[in-house]
């Protein structure tokens, strides 16, 4: 376990070391990344205003407030891409992660970890540009607060075991990317990315009940700008907890047979 | 003394799509696939002893990498058994994983963007390496490799040469029992060959280490391995050491003539290899090696004439030929 931890400590620290030298690249990224969840709130805050100041039971203000945690929410959620898989099993660029005494994926999340603390650093500005134009609504306690910390690291873990047992499938065939296109469609939909799940019709939100994607999106956002009593909010970590040993599972049964397929192409 | 790699019986075989050229082939490829059986690796047995240091050659595709590949636990064997230091290879537990290193010319392991210093800490964390010991092997390694004014830099600011010496320390730092070389002077000037050979040189002797090296440069090779393994087309040609493959498929020596006057014609002593001014060199068989010697010294006024083995590319080269040609 130490050792884990001093791994996970070192991979960070070049995670974050290797961001601070691309810190315009990141920023230019992020901008970019905010564009999406500006047009969705504009589309509804405009929406809510037509309707009398709200719609599907959020506020301009209220509406604010979810896109503005969107942006750090889908910062937490970027982890190694099946894309990644895909260039790195096809290149056999595998092969020198496989030489080490620790699982690549444990590579993976270190490294995007580390990431992540140069993101929410970076994310500070923008969400204060983005809160003093568009006025979001908070209403926040100390319980929701933590529950948040706890879920945006969760849905980081979800995603990343989906996105890895989605990756790979390039142990089998190469040039995959259809298969990811559609899986992206999936959670758009049903993840609350798009938009809030409750906005949704009452049987995608009770498939997505049954399903991983808004434990990534919606839950860490609504526990933090949503009106969710402690019960709730803690019944939605043990759900992420839930996705997250079932992933492991999951990864750790399909690994043993993906691995054997590898054929360390290219090096 | 129980060997440190052990390899019995070993195949390793693809099975790869396969069609022709063409639309019409394409189309029909969608329908009814068809898949051809490469052998890779076809029944290859050795072993190798603790502190070995083992030559595999072998032209481009005869199977050098993917045994590499196998022992190092990259690839999982079609048949045949591995064992490298009593483990499984294809099972990849760590106990194995940190013993071993796979060091490849064509590869980097250390972050493209930092100074290798701090991609060397990455590498102690990842195999666990007690703090005082890893910053003693660290320092032995630079000053060893003289890279105590390159380790600050970032990686991609580095020569290639410069980077394969930093892969190297970083693949060395948890000092592995069995180092496996796939072409670890690929690319690099003489210089640096040389830099690098003589630092594997001291490391397979200051620590015992068992090496197993794959190069194109017969350098390499000569400079650091006593035993080689040549395989072609998958399958063993010849395992034994470096002079026999020498004595065994080299039957000519070159002799080199100095003549005071350069226009004698030679072709009678033995196949006029080249002509450089007054220089000459010969291609003689062996059996007539002495003849032809006193026959050059009593029959011409010599200033300086030598009497070499083949080199070991041309010796290489024929192995390989010879091997075409019975096929």
């Amino acid at each position: 376990m130490r050792r884990y931890i001093d791994f996970y400590l070192a991979s960070m620290k070049i995670s974050i070391l290797e961001q601070i030298q691309y810190s315009v690249a990141n920023y230019f990224y992020m901008i970019g990344m905010v564009t999406e969840p500006v047009i969705y709130l504009v589309v509804w805050t405009t929406i809510a205003k037509q309707q009398g100041g709200m719609a599907g039971g959020y506020t301009a203000g209220a509406f604010a407030a979810y896109y503005i945690i969107w942006t750090l929410v889908r910062n937490m959620n970027i982890v190694f891409t099946p894309y990644g898989w895909e260039w790195r099993i096809r290149e056999g660029r595998l092969s020198m992660e496989l030489m080490r005494p620790i699982h690549p994926i444990h590579g993976d999340v270190a490294f995007f970890a580390g990431w992540k603390f140069v993101v929410i650093l970076l994310w500070l500005p923008i969400a204060a540009i983005l809160s003093w134009i568009f006025k979001p609504t908070f209403e926040i306690s100390w319980m929701e607060v933590i529950v948040f910390f706890l879920a945006i690291w969760g849905a980081y873990l979800i995603r990343t075991m989906l996105l890895s047992l989605l990756g790979m499938i390039t142990f089998w065939t190469t040039r995959v990317s259809a298969i990811f296109e559609l899986y992206f469609g999936l959670e758009l939909i049903l993840s609350g990315r798009l938009v809030p799940m409750t906005l949704m019709p009452a049987w995608v939100q009770n498939l997505s009940n049954f399903l991983p994607f808004k434990w990534t999106f919606f839950f860490p956002i609504e526990a933090l700008v949503g009106n969710m009593t402690n019960a709730q909010l803690w019944s939605g970590i043990g759900m992420q907890v839930l996705w997250i040993a079932f992933g492991i599972l999951i990864l750790n049964f399909i690994w043993n047979f993906a691995i054997k397929q590898y054929s360390a192409v290219g090096g | 003394m129980t060997a440190t790699i052990s390899v019995s019986n070993l195949s390793k075989h693809y099975k790869v799509p396969e069609r022709e050229g063409g639309m019409k082939a394409a189309v029909a490829s969608l329908f009814n696939r068809k898949y051809r059986t490469v052998k890779a690796v076809d029944d290859v047995s050795f072993s190798i002893e603790p502190g070995e240091v083992v030559g595999f050659l072998g032209p481009n595709g005869a199977g050098k990498t993917t045994t590499l590949k196998v022992l190092s636990g990259l690839l999982h064997p079609t048949s045949g058994s591995v064992t490298v230091l009593g483990f499984e290879p294809y099972k990849r537990p760590h106990a194995y994983l940190r013993q071993v290193a796979l060091v490849m010319g064509n590869r980097n392991q250390l972050s493209w963007d930092l100074p290798a210093i701090d991609s060397f800490e990455l590498q102690r964390a990842i195999y666990g390496i007690p703090v005082s010991e890893f910053k003693k092997t660290r320092d032995d390694f630079i000053d060893l490799l003289e890279l105590k004014d390159l380790v600050n830099k970032p990686i991609r600011n580095l020569s290639l040469g410069e980077r394969m010496k930093m892969e190297i320390v970083g693949a060395l730092l948890h000092r592995p029992k069995v180092l496996f070389l796939d072409e670890p002077t690929i690319g690099l000037d003489v210089t640096m060959q040389r830099r690098i050979r003589t630092f594997i040189k001291e490391y397979n002797q200051r620590w015992g280490v068992t090496v197993l090296l794959t190069s194109h440069y017969m350098a390499d090779v000569e400079a650091l391995c006593k035993r080689v393994i040549v395989i072609h087309h998958g399958r063993t040609l010849f395992d034994g050491e470096l002079s026999s493959l020498v004595t065994q498929f080299s039957s000519f020596k070159t002799l080199g003539v100095t003549l005071p006057n350069p226009e004698v014609d030679l072709s009678q002593y033995g196949e006029v290899l080249t002509r450089d001014g007054a220089r000459v060199t010969l291609r003689v068989s062996k059996a007539r090696t002495s003849q032809v010697t006193a026959n050059l010294l009593s029959d011409l006024q010599v200033d300086d004439l030598t009497v070499e083995d083949t080199p070991i590319d041309d010796v290489i080269d024929s192995v390989f030929t010879s091997n075409e040609e019975t096929k």
